[in-house]
């Protein structure tokens, strides 16, 4: 009993509270009360995830029809009605070579996430295999004071996945560094704020594109000596730079309207600036903070597709491309995998936030 | 049972009228305060004279809008000051300090804070010579007079208002100010808990005799709490109107103030003066 208790405890804090109640589900402990409870939380959803994907299907389904009268259309026109039957059956026996190309339906996608997996374990394999196979070579390559060898195959979808989250977590952390001590600094003081402003106000706005340009001209000449690859450290920069702006203007705006009575008390008890700032004036502005910190991760979730996509960095953002430019048979699938994949770990990044957000923070109903 | 009485009578004035300095914890002289505004300076004290004794616990009572919390927050140096001075044991004030403890209309916890922190945060700062246990034992012993011993460790946020604004009573004790500001610290909250929290205030009080300085709309609070209720005029340019000593022995009772004799005629005195 107890330990259910705080398991409904723990999901309800990390923002997963509908969780419980599918596991209530599971051990049978409903109450008649709690069905209609039940049915909204559980049922009501996954009719409409259900609805959805019955929508897909036959959105996709008609893409499809519309896309294969086309090709018979234009073949009768270009080469005759002998031509529009071949191009029929042609079509009718999903031959790969005149299959219609448009949005994939559910099932196709279902696949392509299945293949993608199955392409990660083969890859996997290969580079365990080639890592074993190396191993003695380059600990002598490494006594000799030679570089050891390494993996230079084709990275996974899972491998790029990772690559991403990395981007994108390098990204916050230099926003986080940037964002937070600027805008405490502005937000104490009117002097500040003022000769920042125009600043915030005309950079805030620039789209993704124009930072990671902006960013590519300066690092790209400051490491112009390195042979390193510089992509990632563009990609993470631009990502930092582009989503920045939502925990600077918020981290501002609660350490100046931190409330005057908490300002006063701290005149009056005469408190060193040191003391004012962490025991009284963070603290307190610490829920405005996250709720920038948590903008900033989601759009540096968001900018990060856009900017590894124009720095051929390896990531989710350059697969969706590579894939798009690729236009192999199940290229627009994987694409859909991709953006399905992009959007889960959107939601749990954000649940990640909200979780430190409600540890940290004194205000528990603050957090949305 | 020791009573002090607190009274004008016991002290021999000197000859323009005043109190011997000696006497004197916190003295106002010709206090002016001006607002600038856009149709020429709204002046919302001027020439305000008043003397607080040692030990003394005054009320000040007046209209809404009068200027009463801008007169306090100037003595708590919260308040910047457009004319005259205000001084404590005859040094002027310049800005805020713990000398001069505020008890605030909203409790003005920090909330993140427990309530042992909330004292602490003070208690720190005063005395940093201490020890971290005779500093904890100080907060640990003004939040067991306000009636919180049991809840030493529980957020800030998580106590009720009544609750709060004992440990705002704590604080504001447990830093030993010379001179103790209250503003109407118990305007927001129900009147049962208030009853119990004069009580408690006025216990404390009994103890410690700090000089206090308190603001009220409630003529019986006024009455219950002071040895003198300062009444001031309606601004703008307010100023003091008249002062009414009370007699009361202390330690008092609640019962035994409405029983006594001069009560009616007090209270009366108090509310005439604002209906005019």
């Amino acid at each position: 009993m107890k330990q259910s208790i705080t398991l409904g405890k723990i999901t309800k804090f990390m923002g997963l509270g509908f969780l419980s109640s599918l596991k209530d589900l599971f051990t049978g402990k409903l109450e008649k009360e709690d069905y209609v409870n039940f049915l909204r939380k559980v049922v009501v959803p996954l009719a409409s995830v259900l609805l959805f994907i019955g929508l897909w299907h036959m959105g996709s389904q008609s893409l499809y029809n519309i896309e294969a009268e086309f090709k018979i259309e234009k073949a009768l026109n270009d080469q005759g009605p002998a031509a529009a039957e071949a191009m029929r059956e042609c079509i009718a026996s999903g031959d790969v070579s005149c299959k219609p190309n448009t949005l994939p339906s559910p099932t196709q996608v279902w696949d392509s996430y299945k293949s993608l997996l199955r392409d990660h374990n083969i890859i996997s394999a290969d580079k365990a295999a080639f890592i074993e196979k190396t191993a003695a070579l380059n600990e002598k390559r490494i006594a000799e004071g030679k570089d050891a060898i390494t993996y230079t195959g084709r990275p996974s979808f899972v491998d790029q996945i990772f690559r991403s989250l990395k981007t994108v977590f390098a990204g916050f952390l230099l926003a986080l560094v940037i964002a937070v001590p600027l805008g405490i600094f502005i937000g104490l003081s009117p002097t500040l704020k003022s000769s920042f402003n125009w600043f915030i106000q005309i950079f805030k706005p620039v789209s993704p594109v124009v930072w990671y340009l902006l960013v590519f001209m300066i690092v790209k000449t400051l490491l112009i000596d390195s042979n390193e690859d510089s992509s990632f450290t563009i990609s993470f920069i631009s990502v930092g730079l582009c989503s920045m702006w939502a925990t600077l203007v918020n981290t501002a705006m609660g350490v100046s309207s931190v409330d005057k009575d908490y300002i006063n008390v701290a005149k009056v008890l005469k408190l060193g600036n040191f003391q004012k700032i962490f025991k009284v004036v963070l603290p307190s502005s610490l829920p405005l903070i996250f709720t920038g910190l948590k903008i900033t991760l989601s759009v540096a979730w968001m900018v990060l597709i856009a900017i590894e996509l124009l720095a051929q960095s390896p990531g989710l953002g350059l697969f969706v491309w590579e894939e798009f430019q690729n236009g192999a048979n199940d290229s627009n699938a994987k694409i859909i995998v991709a953006m399905f994949v992009i959007g889960i770990i959107g939601f749990l990044l954000d649940r990640l936030m909200l979780t430190i957000q409600n540890w940290v923070s004194f205000d528990k109903t603050d957090a949305i | 049972m020791a009573t002090i009485i607190k009274d004008k009578t016991n002290v021999t004035l000197t000859e323009n009228g005043l109190f011997p300095s000696s006497e004197v914890m916190l003295d106002l002289k010709n206090l002016k305060k001006v607002y600038p505004t856009p149709k020429g300076d709204y002046v919302v004290l001027e020439d305000l004279n008043l003397q607080i004794k040692k030990e003394e616990f005054v009320t000040i009572i007046g209209h809404s809008g009068c200027g009463k919390t801008t007169m306090l927050s100037m003595i708590a140096g919260l308040n910047p000051i457009s004319g005259g001075n205000i001084s404590v044991l005859g040094k002027h004030i310049k800005g805020p300090g713990p000398d001069r403890g505020v008890i605030f209309q909203a409790p003005s916890l920090m909330p993140w804070m427990t309530a042992l922190q909330n004292v602490l945060l003070g208690v720190n700062q005063v005395f940093p010579d201490a020890t971290k246990k005779q500093r904890n034992d100080i907060a640990k012993y003004y939040l067991q007079k306000v009636g919180l011993e049991d809840s030493f460790n529980k957020r800030a946020s998580d106590l009720s208002q009544g609750m709060q604004q004992r440990v705002g009573i704590a604080r504001a004790f447990a830093i030993k100010p010379k001179v103790l500001l209250l503003d109407e610290p118990f305007g927001m909250l129900d009147s049962l808990t208030r009853g119990e929290l004069q009580d408690i205030l006025i216990e404390i009080w009994n103890k410690e005799k700090i000089t206090a300085v308190m603001i009220t709309h409630d003529v019986d609070e006024a009455i219950f709490l002071a040895d003198r209720v300062v009444m001031m005029t309606s601004g703008p340019k307010a100023k003091i109107g008249d002062v009414l000593d009370i007699d009361f022995e202390r330690p008092r009772t609640r019962k035994s103030v409405l029983e006594h004799d001069d009560y009616y005629k007090y209270r009366k005195h108090l509310i005439d003066f604002l209906e005019h």
